[in-house]
């Protein structure tokens, strides 16, 4: 269960998240959608503690998230980063088994790049691209190196911002159904942030609308479109009109 | 009057800022040292960067204590000529390369390579989030990013320096043999007999020192970088910066620790 409490964010003059709340069942996949810029990675920076907020709380199974191992807390997490966050000194295998290969869940090098291997796999590249290097992949070939890399140490706690940005309608119906397995199949709560809308369909369980800084809308995916609110109807339909301005 | 004072105000802000960004350099370093003693530590990319740091530096270090060796020698013997201490050549290259130019000049050439691609390459992970990423792959990226290279730097550089004396010696014994008459024989006991432990103590401690500004200047410039391609070339322009002036000003006070008598 992940509870976000007002939570406030400032960028200098710039306040990006101005009081958001919102709860994550523990078990369910939340999305997060919202116009770009709105502050949706900021939030899940925020749980990381990749960004400070200025004030509210983040609270992940009761505890806060900011006190205690922080070592043991970003055990439980996996993050698959809007840009990839690939490290380009290490081929795509080492990549994928980060995790696997130093620290605490330290396994024999021959191992990790199987289990590597196996996720490329799952997220649909073969076994060609594990000793190539980042640089030498297509964009949504990253993105979903980035996918394996987050799934790959099984986290309980997964975040995807924008996982299928850049991909083909195929590659993201593959991603999609991924992203969908974890959580029906591993139990993981996850939540994502998406702009496409069949991304929404097929992957939440509760979608949360981001707007303004605060969540405009939140309930289950089921209520989305009889939701009666303006906002939330001018995104999912794509209108160039309506209460959120076009221009930002 | 406010027209007369504001350079004056422009002067105290700027030296506010500059102890304010000696106070966060100097708790960044404290902190690589002390996570330097502490679990986990990561082997791999310690080997690398000694590589980096110290064996891919050795040619720009060769060729730049070589010059400057020979261009010595010459120096020394067209100004001694002036008063009849020609003789002087092997005493005076010796001293002037172990005690100053050695390490300052692979510091600086340090500052020039090593500085610059830790910035260049920290910032980038920076910008592109893959120091975000670290931290959530449970990775702290101090432990993994600054202290193999702050360790690569304080082991290899002094020994870079040792070699740059080394070479810029040779530089000058070959310009005064092969140039200016002398007895090869002869200048290499000039040299050794006239050197001191002290001289080459300091040398190797200045080397050390400097190699430690160098890969912590990189290091606190890349991992602290602004936004997007502008940001990484502040931080590469600003580190190389930092760390050769650093090196100047801590060269001025070791000469003055070791030789002041
Ligand atoms: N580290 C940062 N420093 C300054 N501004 C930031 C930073 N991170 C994000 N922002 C700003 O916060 C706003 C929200 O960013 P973000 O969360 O990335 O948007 P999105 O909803 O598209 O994911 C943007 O205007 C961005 O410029
Ligand atoms: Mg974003």
């Amino acid at each position: 269960m992940i509870r976000f409490e007002n939570v406030h964010k400032s960028f200098g003059p710039k306040r990006v998240l101005r009081g958001m709340t919102l709860d994550v069942p523990k078990g369910t996949s939340m999305v997060i959608i919202g116009g770009s810029g709105t502050g949706k990675s900021v939030a899940l920076k925020c749980v990381l503690g990749l960004i400070k907020p200025d004030s509210g709380r983040i609270l992940v199974d009761g505890g806060d998230a900011e006190t205690g191992d922080r070592d043991a807390f970003l055990a439980r997490f996996g993050m698959l980063f809007q840009g990839g966050a690939l490290f380009d000194s290490l081929p795509v295998w080492q990549n994928v088994a980060f995790r696997l290969l130093r620290g605490a869940l330290k396994k024999p090098a021959s191992e990790a790049r199987e289990i590597a291997i196996d996720k490329l796999r799952r997220v649909g590249l073969t076994a060609d691209v594990a000793d190539l290097y980042p640089a030498e992949l297509s964009g949504g070939m990253q993105k979903r190196v980035g996918l394996a890399r987050a799934i790959c140490a099984d986290p309980e706690i997964i975040f995807f911002d924008e996982p299928t940005t850049g991909l083909d309608p195929i590659m993201a119906g593959v991603i999609n159904e991924l992203i969908r397995e974890i959580v029906t199949e591993m139990g993981a709560t996850a939540i994502t942030i998406t702009h496409d809308m069949s991304s929404v369909r097929a992957i939440a369980d509760n979608v949360a609308m981001l707007h303004d800084g605060v969540i405009k809308w939140t309930g289950p995916v089921g209520k989305m479109d009889a939701s009666g609110d303006p906002y939330l109807d001018q995104f999912i339909h794509g209108r160039a009109t309506g209460p959120i301005e076009a221009v930002r | 009057m406010s027209a007369l004072l504001s350079p004056l105000g422009a002067l105290g802000r700027l030296t506010l800022d500059i102890l304010a960004a000696m106070g966060r350099v100097a708790i960044f370093a404290a902190q690589t040292l002390t996570h330097m003693l502490r679990p986990p530590f990561y082997p791999r990319e310690f080997l690398n960067a000694l590589l980096q740091i110290g064996w891919l530096s050795l040619p720009v270090v060769g060729l730049t204590a070589i010059f400057t060796g020979g261009a010595l020698a010459l120096q020394i013997y067209a100004g001694g000529a002036r008063f009849n201490a020609e003789a002087v050549v092997p005493q005076i290259v010796a001293i002037g390369m172990v005690r100053e130019l050695g390490p300052v000049l692979v510091g600086l050439m340090i500052a020039a390579r090593v500085t610059s691609s830790i910035a260049a390459e920290l910032a980038t992970m920076k910008v592109t989030e893959q120091i975000d990423a670290l931290v959530t792959l449970s990775t702290h990226p101090m432990k993994y990013l600054a202290v193999p290279r702050v360790l690569a730097a304080l082991i290899t550089v002094p020994i870079l320096v040792g070699v740059g004396d080394i070479i810029g010696i040779f530089g000058g014994y070959v310009v005064a043999t092969q140039n200016l008459g002398f007895n090869a024989a002869a200048y290499l006991q000039n040299t050794v007999d006239f050197l001191e432990m002290r001289d080459i103590v300091s040398s190797l401690v200045k080397g050390c020192v400097f190699g430690g500004i160098a890969a912590v200047m990189g290091c606190y410039y890349g991992m602290n970088s602004g936004r997007g391609a502008q940001g990484v070339g502040r931080a590469t322009k600003g580190s190389v910066e930092a760390a050769a002036v650093l090196i100047l000003a801590a060269n001025f006070l070791l000469t003055g620790v070791f030789f002041s008598v």
